[in-house]
């Protein structure tokens, strides 16, 4: 073979390595995950550790109930989906289509800054000013709640779904925008119709990627959610999010007892949660994507 | 030659900066929040009595305490509670015999926001209200608003203390907010109208309003002639039977001057 053949096939062989190596640290994380977390069910089985009702796990004798926590995630993440994704895609909308260059050029930056800004920092912000303030002006008896953790959680999850959004709607032909001013449509109209169904698999994976970084996030529920390990009944009750137990709880699992298996179980469980919401991302951008350009 | 003599310096900066860290002799504390302000001010004079070593002091939790000694990752685990029969089996299933050395002494006081009007409760009506069961300030005398029950997570030897003493070994509500420290107690309940929560004497603070039990005042004559029901040793456990650093410190904090620093970090000195 030609020397630059050999160079060719080395040079794919090695970027080859590099890809395994991502794949291999991942694999080599969710098995360790699984090594720790399955020595739980030999204690309680799925069913119980999954719908049991109560997480008291230093108690004689323990309870490994992950329902109330299992609740609390997906409350907290529903609740700042709701706040996030009309505030993320309108912003995304307004800088991709509505904003003159130069208020764009200030906006969006702006807007990268808000991802930037550690986790802790929000948390730390959520305990200590965001609290006081929603607890008079809600008038409800403690301001560490659902309705705080979701709320921060939705300021950090916007500049996610801003961004992938806006590069999303970005990328949508210019002629298909064009074609439907051509037919007589106002820019609103375009807007809805034509481009936003048109960029809808670059929203959407933007929205999921935004609300499986909120399901994950650990400080900001930490400090902010409050730790009460119920199920909630009202936006303002305090809730106890699945990371916000193992966090809080780690360090002080004796290594190998059940509690230290149990919060690795809880781990197993966030990763499903991800690990589905990746594939409903798949899926979505999948079946929604545009074939065909619209031009001649 | 440039570049040969930025090599040069880059390595001898190297070299100096890893080297140093060598030459200290290292002491790692960590474990319950309430024992942290003695082991602070003890840390802090020994190491200006013993320049060469070096303290680092951590919290965490009495549980988080007891399980750094077992697995070695600290020279002295603080605990706020003596240790469980658990972790007893399971240190020494490592091979690890903790030693226990009571440093100081403590009483656990409930804690209301300054606003609230209650200033007494009896044992069972604080075990009433952190087993849920007395839901509302009116029902025991305060002005009328939901109690905000705020307890410690359960690698506290404080909450490991009041399980045993207020709530006789019976669960707390699920719906108690948890805090990681005696400091989130004090924070949470200065800044919660309707809230309770329990704190070690020394992080009792104008923030806070104490509240007496069955007519009691925690205070440090209520613990030592024992009329005060939630009293408790603080203790400093060792991995086996301390050597070196490890047995100067604790000597330090057991010695008549280690005393005085514990009175001034607000807990009661044992002689």
């Amino acid at each position: 073979m030609l020397k630059r053949q050999v160079i060719d096939k080395g040079v794919h062989s090695g970027f080859l390595l590099i890809a395994l190596f991502s794949i291999t640290v991942l694999s080599l994380i969710v098995l360790f995950l699984f090594k720790e977390g399955i020595p739980i069910f030999e204690y309680v089985s799925i069913k119980d550790f999954v719908l049991g009702q109560y997480w008291y796990p230093t108690d004689d004798p323990a309870d490994f109930g992950i329902f109330p926590l299992i609740l609390g995630s997906v409350s907290v993440t529903l609740l700042s989906g709701i706040i996030a994704i009309p505030l993320g895609i309108m912003t995304a909308v307004y800088l991709a289509e509505i904003a003159p260059p130069k208020v764009a050029e200030i906006v969006k930056p702006i807007v990268e800054l808000m991802a930037s800004m550690p986790s802790v920092v929000i948390g730390f912000f959520g305990m200590v000013v965001v609290a006081p303030f929603i607890q008079q002006l809600f008038n409800i008896p403690v301001g560490l709640n659902m309705f705080n953790a979701s709320l921060m959680l939705a300021f950090m999850s916007i500049p996610t779904i801003c961004s992938l959004s806006e590069d999303a709607i970005f990328c949508v032909p210019a002629a298909l925008k064009e074609a439907s001013f051509a037919l007589g449509a106002t820019h609103f109209e375009t807007i809805v119709k034509v481009i936003i169904p048109a960029s809808l698999s670059g929203i959407c994976t933007a929205v999921i990627l935004g609300l499986s970084r909120a399901i994950g996030e650990t400080m900001v529920v930490l400090m902010a959610a409050g730790g009460a390990a119920m199920i909630p009944g009202s936006i303002f009750d305090p809730v106890r999010p699945l990371p916000a137990s193992i966090a809080a709880e780690m360090a002080e699992a004796p290594f190998g007892s059940e509690h230290y298996h149990a919060l690795f179980a809880i781990g197993m469980v966030l990763f499903g949660f991800t690990f589905i919401f990746n594939l409903i991302a798949d899926y979505i951008s999948y079946k929604f994507r545009q074939v065909g350009e619209a031009s001649l | 030659m440039n570049k040969f003599i930025k090599l040069i310096v880059v390595l001898t900066a190297f070299i100096l900066i890893t080297s140093s860290t060598g030459i200290a002799d290292e002491l790692v504390i960590k474990g319950s929040t309430t024992v942290l302000p003695i082991a602070q001010k003890t840390a802090e004079a020994y190491m200006a009595e013993h320049p060469s070593v070096k303290i680092s002091l951590s919290g965490g939790g009495s549980g988080n305490g007891i399980k750094a000694i077992i697995d070695g990752t600290a020279q002295i685990g603080n605990a706020s509670r003596f240790i469980k029969q658990k972790e007893v089996m399971l240190a020494t299933g490592k091979g690890v015999y903790p030693v226990p050395f009571r440093v100081a002494l403590d009483a656990i006081v409930p804690v209301v926001n300054n606003k609230n009007s209650v200033a007494d409760l009896t044992l069972d009506q604080l075990k009433d209200i952190y087993l849920g069961k007395i839901k509302n300030w009116k029902e025991i005398g305060g002005t009328p608003g939901k109690i905000v029950v705020v307890s410690r997570d359960s690698s506290s030897g404080t909450f490991g203390v009041w399980k045993n003493l207020v709530m006789k070994k019976e669960r707390v509500i699920p719906s108690a907010l948890t805090v990681p420290s005696n400091g989130g107690i004090v924070q949470a309940v200065a800044g919660t109208p309707g809230a309770i929560g329990y704190v070690g004497l020394g992080y009792l603070n104008s923030e806070i309003k104490a509240v007496r039990v069955d007519g009691i005042k925690g205070s440090e004559e209520n613990t030592l002639n024992g009329s005060f029901p939630i009293s408790r040793g603080l203790f400093m456990f060792t991995k086996g039977w301390p050597k070196g650093e490890t047995m100067g410190f604790i000597s330090f904090v057991l010695s008549k001057k280690g005393q005085s620093l514990v009175k001034e970090a607000g807990s009661i000195p044992l002689f």
